[in-house]
């Protein structure tokens, strides 16, 4: 007689693990965390470095305190770290990525039950928890050179906006990341590439980036800027510059922290777009990524609920229909 | 005295107001910038907290059991009064940056929770205790968040300067985000100790 295996459902599996999901990003952040180090230098790989040990000793550390099982092998401590460094300006002292990489890991993921559980992005929590802390060394920022060699400060593409100035970049120093910024968000090209990876090996879907950086786009050419030098009315490059291409790919599509259903996502992307471009146009800060990406992901609980599909079979509630 | 003694540990560590009744929040998140505005506000609170008691339980048997939270009110504000001109005389400093919160005492959740829990129902001496077990438990909350925010966000401890110039310092803990921060931790290893010594309470008891 054959042996029959009873097992529940699901019986058709994919073979996507998290350990595969984590090390597809990781491969897609690379470009990106390159050109970084190209542009900013040692020093660049040193915070990259201190910013993920430091998260993987953080969760170590912590399950090792509670006695729970290490999760370390999931990788997602290394996108947390990577995540991290990449949204820190170029001469950020190494002090700093320690502790936002302890903030986002033990503060943001683990009190809250660990990966899956966290309701914000760590990486992102941490950045703005350094913004809030250390307001000077968060906003000093260096020009690209080759290798971090003669390297000035600076002001960004988006600073120089704000200010109602046309910034000395050109579209194309945004593209090869030839400007000021974050480690890991002035070179578009790279970022594009990491993106167009993980569209293609489905870790991420098109819907959230599309919707935000689209949002950002439509808005910006309706609003518009207007400074001194007359307007600065050019949404591609708005798209470019700061941290969109960076959020919107990487960071707003989080598992654990993005609605699940398509029309949430839809929603949710919107929402991020909508809150980037207020805060860019309107807010004090010049840029506003990382925030509008943490406002609605404290709404993705709400999104989740009220855009539930409909359960197979099931009919709407008829109104007034008695119980 | 074993019951006094009893209701004033309660109202210290097994009954917190803060870390264990969660009550009084609005002084605790927005007062304890430094040490000292902690304490000063915590033995404000402490101090109104023990003549309301005192002077409720006193008058429990004449509060007409209908409008007896607009009496309690009464008697409150009164010692609020008292505190504050107190303090405008001898602690201006203290007045001033403890601001508003001082007269905001008046509707401290702590205060008149005990006189409806407690003094309205209990003897006179018990309810004092009650009040001391109360208002120190405050105190010492307050405190404890003063001083953890006061070390991180401005590197001083009741003032003083302790760490070098060179050390960083999160401003974030003196914003109010840290003071949630800074409660939520202290309560979760509260709770993660408490919960570690019941259960070995607990294996003791089985073992004997």
């Amino acid at each position: 007689m054959d042996r029959q295996i009873i097992s529940s459902t699901p019986h058709v599996r994919s073979k996507d693990t998290v350990q595969s999901v984590m090390r597809d990003v990781v491969i897609a952040l690379c470009p990106a965390a390159f050109m970084g180090i190209y542009h900013y230098g040692a020093h660049a790989l040193l915070l990259m470095a201190v910013s993920i040990a430091t998260a993987m000793f953080s969760e170590w550390a912590y399950e090792k305190a509670l006695q729970k099982p290490s999760t370390l092998s999931d990788c997602s401590a290394i996108i947390t770290g990577l995540l991290l460094a990449m949204n820190l300006p170029p001469a950020a002292p190494l002090w700093m990525a320690a502790v936002g990489s302890v903030f986002a890991i033990v503060m943001v993921k683990m009190l809250f039950g660990g990966l899956g559980q966290n309701f914000m992005n760590p990486a992102l929590a941490g950045r703005a928890f350094l913004l809030a802390s250390y307001p000077v060394e968060m906003t000093s920022w260096t020009s690209a050179s080759p290798f971090g060699l003669d390297a000035v400060s600076t002001a960004t593409p988006l600073a120089s906006l704000k200010q109602g100035v046309l910034p000395d970049a050109t579209m194309l120093d945004l593209l090869t990341g030839n400007i000021g910024g974050c480690l890991g968000e002035t070179c578009a090209i790279a970022l594009l590439i990491g993106a167009a990876y993980l569209l293609y090996k489905k870790v991420i879907t098109w819907r959230i980036p599309a919707f935000y950086i689209g949002t950002v786009f439509i808005l910006t050419a309706i609003l518009g800027r207007t400074g001194e030098s007359g307007t600065l009315h050019v949404p591609l490059y708005e798209i470019l510059s700061g941290g969109l291409l960076l959020g919107a790919f990487f960071m707003a599509t989080d598992y654990a922290s993005s609605p699940m259903t398509p029309l949430g996502q839809i929603i949710y992307a919107i929402g991020c777009g909508l809150l980037t471009t207020l805060i860019r146009l309107y807010g004090s800060y010049p840029e506003g990524v990382s925030y509008s990406i943490l406002i609605m992901n404290l709404c993705v609980p709400l999104l989740d609920r009220y855009t539930a599909p409909r359960i197979f079979g099931a009919r709407k509630k008829e109104k007034g229909a008695k119980a | 005295m074993a019951k006094k003694r009893n209701i004033i540990k309660n109202g210290i560590f097994t009954e917190n107001p803060t870390f264990v009744q969660v009550i009084g929040m609005c002084p605790t998140l927005a007062t304890t910038t430094s040490a000292v505005n902690g304490i000063g506000m915590g033995l404000s609170t402490a101090v109104v907290l023990v003549c309301s008691n005192c002077f409720i339980s006193l008058l429990r048997k004449v509060i007409p059991d209908k409008v007896r939270i607009p009496c309690f009110i009464v008697v409150i504000a009164t010692f609020v009064t008292i505190v504050q001109f107190l303090l405008q005389a001898f602690f201006s400093e203290l007045n001033q940056s403890l601001g508003l919160y001082i007269p905001l005492i008046v509707v401290n959740c702590i205060i008149l929770g005990r006189a409806e829990a407690f003094a309205s129902k209990n003897s006179v001496l018990d309810s004092i205790c009650d009040g001391i077990g109360n208002g120190l438990g405050f105190t010492l909350a307050l405190t404890c968040i003063g001083l953890i925010r006061e070390f991180l966000g401005s590197g001083t401890l009741f003032g003083m300067t302790v760490l070098p110039e060179m050390f960083p310092k999160t401003l974030l803990f003196i914003m109010a985000p840290g003071a949630f921060f800074t409660l939520g931790t202290l309560m979760a290893a509260l709770h993660y100790l408490q919960a570690k010594k019941a259960e070995h309470t607990k294996k003791g008891g089985k073992e004997a």
